[in-house]
């Protein structure tokens, strides 16, 4: 694996913003759809040793995605997308929000923009994640901090599950 | 109203008076020599960052001192590293979809 692959994160609180960019050592169309699909999203989004659970998607402007984030103990924090905009292999936006398991929002969430790029086989993507509320963005944070304690970097584990495949 | 550490980073003119006090300890009227905004207005934002807990005061004869509470500095640094890691394990599992689904392609 590559690590000289380009990895920029800023936050600007006064803008309630996070700015997220990466670089991918594949195509756009493979990054694209790892970023747009839900079986391929529930694969990497959720940090060890939390797993994703995507009860449904339905990738269109105005289709939504409905998963949750489960913990090694079972807890499961769901959440919801809404899809607001697409331009297919180019950039889509999305509303973020936390729900109950009956799909009802907690508003505020936040709003999500992500740009595609690719150049010599290597894909861009930037990300803004734009939230009402500090509040809200120290709550996705706590969530993911127990979590994240146990394990940082288990990714033998998820090689092993992938190549079983 | 919140008074915690983003709060206190929340403004520019506060930001900078945390730049200045960083470097040595200051009296309001040497801060605000550094603004164009009124002595009241940098003693309000001196106020917010001595209730957020980042800047402490020290009088020293007549005159009171500002200086930063490195430490608490520190909480920042953590709190928005904790959610850099976040995102690197996610990118880091994401790298390793994408080789998968690579080798499934060819």
């Amino acid at each position: 694996m590559t690590n000289s692959l380009l990895f920029d994160f800023t936050v600007d609180k006064t803008a309630k913003t996070v700015y997220i960019t990466r670089e991918f050592d594949a195509e756009l169309s493979l990054v694209w759809d790892a970023f747009t699909k839900a079986e391929l999203i529930d694969q990497w989004i959720a940090p060890k040793p939390m797993t994703s659970k995507t009860k449904y998607q339905d990738f269109k402007v105005g289709g939504k995605r409905f998963y949750a984030m489960v913990s090694p103990e079972g807890q499961e924090r769901w959440a919801i997308q809404e899809y607001t905009s697409i331009t297919p292999k180019t950039n889509f936006k999305m509303y973020n929000a936390f729900a109950d398991k009956d799909e009802n929002p907690e508003l505020p969430g936040s709003e999500w923009d992500h740009t595609f790029s690719e150049q010599n086989g290597t894909t861009k993507v930037s990300i803004t994640i734009y939230n009402e509320s500090l509040e809200r963005l120290e709550k996705i944070l706590d969530g993911f901090t127990q979590g994240m304690k146990m394990s940082l970097s288990n990714l033998e584990k998820l090689l092993a599950t992938l190549s079983q495949k | 109203m919140r008074r915690d550490i983003f709060q206190a980073i929340a403004d520019p003119t506060r930001r900078a008076i945390i730049t200045l006090i960083a470097l040595q300890a200051m009296t309001p009227n040497a801060i605000a020599d550094n603004f164009n905004t009124t002595r009241q207005s940098v003693s309000k934002h001196l106020r917010i960052l001595t209730e957020c807990e980042l800047a402490k005061q020290e009088q020293q004869g007549r005159e009171i001192y500002y200086s930063l509470e490195i430490e608490k500095m520190k909480e920042i640094d953590k709190w928005l590293n904790q959610f850099r890691k976040i995102w690197e394990a996610r990118f880091n599992q994401l790298d390793n979809v994408l080789s998968t689904m690579k080798k499934q392609k060819k």
